[in-house]
């Protein structure tokens, strides 16, 4: 099974995934190098699946190029740009290569991208498709047939808690959890009050048990990045506050950092959080740093202390 | 188009924007047609809902789903039961159906039936989430 497979059996440690940068052209070694920053903080990683509906190197070639550069995995799956065939197909062809997470998403629209002329496909919607992901584990198509080796997936999802319906959001949530995923990275959401419902609402009905709840925290450098969240990426919205407290800050890269340290430590200290999606736009070294003001190992020796303690037992 | 279909759309589309689906789910979704979502989805909104409430694709339209969670707690006279399917999780869309009557569908019970290898829909959760 996949070292995620085995955090989520295990049921209690810290789990950090991480969004891995995009590649275009290049080598498998360019693509080692950009991987390098947050890697080794990282139990796994998302192979994104064209995000934001911008053509990049693909989900599938991206996973299997990070198994051979020795990093985990987590194939994103979005449902506008294929069918069901196509995304069974997608699933399939990465198990082959021993990719085993899953990270099931509607997806953004076409009109988010630089290609808003072509078309939305859309045949599942998210939950569907990690019910897909879910035949497939239990060894059989959507049409029935079988499989063969039924590949041992470890499914997942997203989920967004800081948009509306705000009161709707953890039933959506529990619904995907229901669904059978896993493992819930959450939007970056700026809101902490929105982070916190949602959170709650999940751990006082059990679902926190059944599924390691990830929030998102986005690295940035400035504000131009968060206005942009703000005006360009819908479903996140930034609080004038918190652009400002960054825009006219003395150094806006250091009151970055601060503002980013805490989202972390907030998400952190709510119960039923088991761990953060990090995504890094500063790309300037801080992803250590930030690991190590929180407090967290690199991924060895997170991994090294665990053996220890099981063996100890 | 039959007789029933074309009926059928005469009816449904200038009250709820009918798709002609073939399968119609309006009784679960607050009697909001899910197929004038962008997307299609017929499991929730999308995470791209706005801070307006208004719909990530289109931004002068209020998302569907939006509406929909509103109305499948607020409208009048909708059975209990209707309320309650809000959450269920619908089975991926025939495709094959639409521009079907999807009365025809239901009292032949054509637009229950799902892919073999879906597997049946998990429990009903037993607590409601309260946010
Ligand atoms: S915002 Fe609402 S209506 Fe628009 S695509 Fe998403 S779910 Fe559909």
């Amino acid at each position: 099974m996949s070292r995620l497979g085995e955090l989520l059996d295990r049921g209690n440690e810290l789990i950090i995934t991480g969004e891995a940068p995009v590649i275009d052209g290049g080598t498998l070694a360019d693509y080692e190098a950009k991987l390098q920053e947050l890697a080794p903080w990282c139990d796994a990683m998302n192979a994104t699946d064209n995000t934001a509906a911008h053509a990049h190197a693909s989900n599938v070639a991206m996973a299997i190029a990070m198994q051979r550069v020795g990093v985990e995995p987590i194939l994103q799956v979005v449902c506008r740009d294929k069918n069901r065939i196509a995304q069974q197909a997608d699933i399939m062809g990465a198990a082959l290569h021993g990719v085993e997470n899953i990270c099931c998403l509607t997806g953004d629209d076409v009109t988010a991208g630089d290609e808003s002329e072509a078309r939305r496909v859309f045949d599942l919607d998210g939950p569907q498709l990690i019910r897909l992901a879910n035949s497939l584990k239990e060894g059989r198509y959507l049409s029935g047939r079988s499989v063969g080796t039924p590949p041992p997936l470890v499914i997942g999802a997203v989920e967004n808690p800081g948009t509306h319906p705000l009161d709707y959001r953890a039933q959506r949530a529990a619904k995907k959890i229901l669904a059978g995923a896993r493992f819930l990275q959450l939007q970056i959401c700026y809101h902490p009050d929105r982070l916190e419902g949602f959170v709650k609402a999940l751990h006082e009905n059990g679902f926190t048990e059944k599924c390691a709840i990830l929030p998102s925290v986005v690295a940035v450098k400035g504000a131009g990045p968060l206005k942009f969240m703000n005006n360009a990426v819908p479903g996140i919205d930034v609080p004038a506050d918190v652009i400002s407290r960054v825009a006219d800050a003395e150094t806006p890269a250091d009151e970055a950092y601060q503002l980013v340290l805490e989202q972390c430590q907030h998400a952190l200290s709510l119960p039923g959080v088991r761990g953060l999606h990090l995504t890094d736009f500063r790309k300037d070294g801080s992803m250590a740093r930030l690991c190590n003001d929180l407090g967290i190992k690199p991924r060895t020796e997170r991994e090294q202390h665990a053996h220890d303690r099981i063996v100890a037992v | 188009m039959g007789l029933i279909s074309a009926i059928e759309h005469v009816i449904k589309k200038p009250i709820w924007d009918c798709q002609m689906c073939g399968q119609c789910v309006l009784h679960d979704t607050g009697m909001t047609c899910p197929m004038t979502c962008p997307k299609t989805l017929r499991n929730g909104p999308c995470g791209g809902v706005r801070e307006n409430g208004h719909c990530e694709v289109k931004p002068e339209m209020r998302c569907v789903w939006v509406k929909a969670e509103e109305r499948s707690r607020t409208l009048p006279l909708m059975p209990e039961a209707w309320r309650e399917h809000f959450n269920n999780l619908r089975p991926p869309v025939d495709n094959r159906l639409k521009g079907d009557s999807s009365w025809k569908n239901a009292m032949s019970g054509r637009d229950k039936e799902t892919p073999p290898g879906w597997t049946p829909e998990p429990e009903a959760p037993e607590a409601e989430v309260e946010a």
